[in-house]
């Protein structure tokens, strides 16, 4: 079985669960906060770091500007190098033409190298029901599809998950999938990767096809570019005889010299390394090197509206390196899971309703599962602007508004069960810009002082819950100023 | 030199001591600070919950009160970032022909925090103040990464007579205030709120002082209910003091 997304509560509820669990939350700070510091030292090396983000920025910009023609030139030069091209609008289209491709080479398993852009589409799920097993071969992947889990980190799918709870899994359920974990396996790292490592090698060995996603596709020469640590993606590149690759359109990059700028960038942000261990580039194929038959699905998925979008699109800079993850104090606490899809933390909270559309309640949630503290923005090595992102999309949440949604320009209606929120915002609006008003309400709050209740009713509830109130003062600063210095001291009208 | 103050709707409405604070140091420090009337609220409580309209009247107010002053001060770190880094996008967006656009340009580059006005116009850093205990000082998101204060208000810190300066760990963590999002994700904010309160109250220190009054309700509120002794306090309240008591 796998898993999917489909379903999801919308993310305080998600989340406050997760704020229970000790475990999980214990986990996920002693990651985070590792790899949190290691990043820091690793981006302190280099001087230039300030420059690389810029030109990082300018590059997707660039090329996202003119992502039609570069995608042309990608798909002209992928299919000159032996590759085949196809084009998918959406996840059930590449998951057709994946299946398809599959079926075609008559063989019933695929290995998998860790794609983000497959778990958006569901792709495994969609594969089992055509009678097609996909290997997850990732460590971390692996330990997530043993488990009949979710991924809940970019770069650390099983983050939520501590070196007992994996060793449970491998001993309980690597059986079901093929090579079973050694007798008296323990939790001890080397341990587990070894157990990892049998189990999993008997399936690059037999494998006849291979699903990847990739990190950049060059227009100018048709490569692609896999950038890994385990030495898996190597195999799964090179062993089978076929391969296909589903990769978002935004993975591209006009030319082979924009890659020094992106290797520099990734692997720090993302593993706190100089340089990652394995990083893959093939063009097409060459006979009796590699697959000799390649795939590239290219897929929208939302992407094309978010570009439509002035202040969303920079959201495609992306390069799923998660360290806006590994920053983030809501993320930490809240878990991946309560993202609701593969992209957890900062980045999945807008990168998601913009590839979704925010007409369903997890997606409106989205955009408010964040306290605007911008560490996220401070470490992207990409420079997206996300609390800025996520404002806008709070608007279009509460106010509507023009969006693109499947290709088509539409006005967005405000979210349902916010009627009430923008009546009262219009309210509070009205009296805040009528000093005489909010005075004679700040009057009122003085009066009644000695009637306030140590608990808030209604939406207040939820502050006085965890928190004492502070104590209500005697008079406003406005009457104070008023009685020592007089009304007209100030200027620019009255009260 | 005309400088008006910008209290801030929070300040004036639940901590005006901090704004008698400012005008205490101000005037001690040489300034004639003008308070306008007509002056409401920043707008940010509406703005982040996704509200851009009603807001606008608000940031038309802004410029309108604030017209013709040399500096706008501000004691709150989150209220100067809302209207520096907001404003001209809400501005952008108001369809008069670039009218409140150039207003907001005009106002916003004189809008600063209560520790930009006297480091980097009054250039002062000892401000004559005495605060005799230990204090913890948590640099709140706004001040730190929306305006770049830095070191600035540890500077002030460093220069009150028996202050004990102390770090808490994790300083540059958000708090998990956050606005509405302490109502509206309560659960992720309370525990952000728990995990901060511990590391205030395992520095020793007997006040948590900060640039931005929202983020101490949060932050003493929870102290408060988990019966510590660590009392909030904001910044101006130190500065401004001469008897240790908090201005």
């Amino acid at each position: 079985m796998s898993r999917t997304y489909v379903g999801m509560p919308a993310f305080p509820r998600a989340a406050a669960r997760a704020v229970d669990d000790a475990v999980l939350r214990a986990n996920l700070r002693r990651a985070t906060h590792t790899i949190r510091d290691r990043r820091a030292a690793a981006v302190a090396e280099l001087a230039d770091w300030a420059q690389l983000r810029t030109a990082a920025a300018a590059i997707k910009d660039r090329t996202l500007r003119h992502l039609d023609h570069y995608l042309l030139r990608l798909e002209e030069n992928v299919t000159r190098a032996g590759g085949t091209v196809h084009w998918a609008a959406d996840a059930d289209e590449a998951n057709r033409i994946v299946t398809r491709l599959v079926r075609d080479t008559g063989e019933r398993e695929v290995v998998k190298v860790k794609s983000m852009t497959t778990q958006e589409t569901g792709l495994n799920a969609a594969l089992e029901e055509a009678g097609i097993r996909a290997y997850e071969t990732d460590l971390a992947e692996l330990v997530v599809q043993l488990g009949d889990d979710l991924p809940s980190h970019l770069l650390v799918p099983a983050i939520h998950r501590n070196r007992a709870e994996i060793r449970e899994l491998f001993r309980d359920r690597m059986g079901a999938w093929g090579r079973p974990a050694p007798e008296g396996l323990t939790d001890r790292p080397a341990e587990l990767a070894e157990a990892a490592r049998l189990h999993l090698r008997e399936k690059f060995l037999r494998a006849k096809v291979a699903v990847s996603g990739a990190n950049f596709m060059v227009a100018e020469t048709g490569t692609l570019v896999v950038v890994e640590s385990e030495g898996n993606g190597r195999m799964c590149l090179t062993l089978p005889e076929t391969l296909i690759s589903v990769v978002g359109i935004e993975k591209t990059v006009p030319a082979w010299r924009d890659l020094e700028v992106f290797l520099q960038l990734l692997p720090r942000s993302s593993t706190a390394e100089r340089m990652n261990p394995y990083t893959t580039m093939w063009t097409g194929t060459t006979d009796g090197d590699g697959p000799s038959a390649f795939h590239l699905v290219l897929l929208d998925n939302g992407r094309s509206d978010a570009l439509a979008d002035v202040t969303g699109r920079q959201t495609l800079r992306c390069i799923r390196c998660s360290a806006c993850l590994n920053v983030c104090p809501v993320y930490e606490r809240a878990g991946g899971h309560a993202y609701g899809s593969p992209y957890p933390g900062p980045i999945g909270a807008v990168l998601t309703p913009q590839l979704r559309g925010t007409a369903s309640p997890l997606e409106q949630s989205l955009p408010f599962a964040s306290s605007l503290c911008g560490a996220c923005y401070e470490v992207c090595p990409v420079a997206i602007d996300i609390p800025e992102v996520l404002l806008h999309l709070r608007e279009r949440v509460v106010e509507g508004g023009e969006a693109t949604v499947r290709g088509v320009r539409t006005v967005v209606r405000p979210a349902r069960r916010r009627a009430l929120e923008g009546a009262a915002a219009r309210a509070a609006g009205l009296v805040l810009d009528h000093p005489a008003a909010l005075r004679r309400a700040q009057r009122l709050l003085y009066r009644t002082r000695g009637l306030h209740p140590r608990r808030l009713p209604g939406p207040g509830r939820a502050w006085s819950a965890a928190r004492d109130l502070p104590p209500v003062p005697e008079e406003s600063f406005r009457d104070w100023w008023a009685r020592t210095r007089g009304d007209g001291a100030g200027r620019g009208g009255t009260a | 030199m005309r400088v008006a103050l910008f209290v801030t709707c929070v300040n004036d409405t639940l901590y005006p001591a901090t704004g008698r604070a400012v005008v205490t140091l101000l005037e001690r420090l040489g300034v004639r600070v003008e308070f306008p009337a007509a002056q409401s609220c920043c707008g940010q409580p509406l703005f982040n919950s996704g509200h851009r309209r009603p807001t606008e009247p608000l940031v038309r107010r802004y410029t309108e009160v604030f017209a013709g002053y040399d500096h706008v001060v501000t004691p709150s770190a989150s209220c100067a970032a809302m209207v520096r880094e907001q404003y001209p996008r809400i501005a952008a967006r108001a369809g008069d022909g670039g009218a409140l656009a150039a207003a907001v340009a005009e106002v916003a580059a004189r809008t600063r925090e209560l520790t930009e006005f006297l480091v980097d116009v009054l250039g002062v850093t000892d401000v004559g103040a005495r605060f005799p205990r230990t204090v913890a000082y948590h640099p709140t998101c706004h001040g730190l990464r929306a305006l770049g204060l830095g070191d600035r208000p540890r500077r002030l810190l460093e220069q009150v007579d028996g202050l004990r300066l102390r770090e808490p760990a994790g300083a540059q963590e958000c708090c998990g205030f956050g606005g509405t999002f302490a109502v509206k994700n309560a659960a992720v904010s309370a525990a952000m709120g728990t995990d901060k309160a511990r590391a205030l109250v395992a520095t020793g220190a007997d006040v948590v002082c900060a640039v931005d009054n929202s983020c101490l309700a949060h932050l003493g509120g929870i102290l408060a209910r988990r019966g510590s002794r660590v009392r909030p306090l904001h910044l101006a309240e130190i500065l401004a003091s001469r008897d240790g008591s908090g201005a």
